[in-house]
């Protein structure tokens, strides 16, 4: 059984909107969502900005007594959730909703309170820990959390393969429809990685901006971490017309392979490669795709070699093609970013339009893409969206309209 | 097990258990079962962190799975106040 994947809701929580419409108002007036780092001292940090969900307030989605199980990257996930099912209006039967689906990505789950019991142990000498430490630390708690919420009973599971999870995570769920494996599906990925151990950890690795996130850009000096959810709700194409149902976007294609070349240096053949196996699943060609939401980290690295693997991949399109980084707007999520890049990228579908890149100063020889610095129309039937993970784990998602 | 609770040590155990499972002060008595008061097998855990914390005692698992009601809970932690060592002088 083969089907085609309708995507008929999205919702999404991130630091320049807490719903989906918020987000898309802020992409595409190139609203760039980075700034100091609040919540808790930044002395000894060597970098003090982020793009954290500041408005988020979690005390208007849960009650007290939910939350105690519940850590912020999982309630996260289940407002998103909570946007994209209430936008999609599924009408499950009974029977649907013992095969429904839910596939999250999370590159470290619950990091804060991981790191606020780890503190309280070992550098305040407290006893215990809190008793729910576990079930709030763990990657699938959004994803079994949810299924509590909504009583689906199909596959559920977590994916977590670092920067590249949450497209992991919707292809995943994507074959799953298209093949007849669940009938529905709700997929993407949460995280929240605004912690003092967490930071002080990305600052070892030397891969943190001291100001914003460039794209792309001569002058640009590392990522931004970003902190969210993304969620997309999956149906066959012909449940959602039958229903009569508004299809914002069709996922059309995944691919996911490995570098196999080292812990963190990316490699553009790998990613090259990737690309091809998204596109050969959507049985499209590489003039097919006008838009590509670009990994586009702002590191000196993954610029460089993602620019080399879409030359690669789409050389003789480049006129064709527009490529936008829309990291430099909503930071990296890490585990969320590839949902929160899917959303924008399939809005930019639905509304045949293109995200701007944020923050570019100046062309740089070794990136050598078409990109876009000013949102525009721009009429597109295809796009593809990137992910490539510390670890060489790369997913690539194709959407049409 | 010892049967007489302190009014002290009762209060204290009331007040830890409406606030730890969100609920009014006065639905909290010491005749009211677990199963009244809607507690299940993950909210006492919450509950045995915060009377743990409270009164700075470890309540042994073996004798916390044996606790049906808020009367029995509250005379398991006096017996654990009890047999705590005096402070050092």
């Amino acid at each position: 059984m083969t089907r085609r994947v309708a995507v008929t809701g999205i919702g999404c929580v991130s630091a320049i909107g807490n719903t989906a419409p918020e987000f898309w108002a802020s992409c595409l007036a190139g609203q760039c969502g980075i700034a100091q780092i609040r919540g808790f001292d930044m002395t000894g940090v060597r970098f003090q900005n982020g793009a954290q969900a500041r408005d988020f307030d979690p005390s208007k989605h849960f009650d007290d007594k939910q939350l105690i199980p519940l850590d912020r990257f999982a309630q996260l996930a289940i407002v998103a959730a909570r946007e994209a099912l209430a936008q999609a209006q599924l009408g499950l039967t009974d029977e649907e909703r013992a095969r429904a689906a839910i596939v999250t990505g999370s590159c470290y789950g619950g990091k804060t309170s991981e790191d606020a019991g780890f503190a309280s142990l070992y550098r305040d000498s407290q006893p215990r820990l809190h008793p729910m430490t576990i079930p709030r630390l763990m990657a699938n708690a959004g994803a079994s959390a949810l299924t509590l919420e909504l009583g689906w009973q199909g596959p559920v599971w977590t994916v977590s393969t670092a920067c590249s999870s949450a497209n992991h995570a919707i292809g995943q769920a994507y074959w799953l429809v298209r093949h007849g494996l669940a009938d529905v599906a709700l997929t993407g990925g949460s995280e929240a990685p605004f912690t003092y151990g967490s930071l002080k950890a990305w600052e070892a690795l030397r891969v943190v901006s001291p100001d914003t996130c460039r794209p792309f850009s001569k002058g640009r000096a590392g990522m931004v971490l970003g902190e969210g959810a993304g969620m997309l709700v999956l149906e066959p194409l012909d449940r959602a017309r039958a229903r009569g149902a508004t299809v914002i976007a069709e996922i059309a294609g995944f691919g996911m392979g490995a570098d196999a070349h080292h812990l963190t240096q990316p490699s553009a053949a790998g990613a090259a490669r990737t690309l091809r196996l998204a596109l050969a699943d959507a049985n499209l060609p590489p003039e097919a795709i006008s838009v590509v939401n670009a990994h586009g980290t702002g590191t000196a690295a993954n610029d460089v070699t993602e620019s080399s693997a879409i030359r690669d991949v789409f050389g003789a399109n480049l006129n064709n093609l527009l490529v936008t980084a829309t990291k430099s707007l909503h930071g990296h999520a890490l585990g969320a970013s590839g949902a929160l890049e899917a959303v924008a990228t399939i809005l930019g579908l639905q509304n045949q339009c293109i995200v701007p890149t944020a923050n570019f100063q100046e062309p740089d020889p070794d990136c050598n893409v078409p990109l876009c610095l000013e949102q525009k129309p721009w009429p597109h039937e295809a796009s593809v969206s990137n992910s490539f993970a510390f670890g060489g784990l790369n997913a690539v998602l194709v959407f049409q309209r | 097990m010892s049967e007489s609770v302190s009014p002290e040590v009762l209060a204290r155990v009331l007040r830890t258990l409406a606030e730890t499972q969100k609920l009014p002060f006065e639905q909290v008595t010491p005749d009211a079962t677990f199963e009244q008061l809607n507690i299940d097998s993950l909210d006492g855990i919450n509950i045995l962190f915060a009377l743990e914390n409270e009164f700075d005692i470890n309540i042994p698992d073996e004798s916390a799975r044996l606790v049906r009601d808020v009367r029995q809970l509250a005379q398991g932690v006096q017996k654990l106040v009890d047999e705590k060592p005096a402070p050092a002088a």
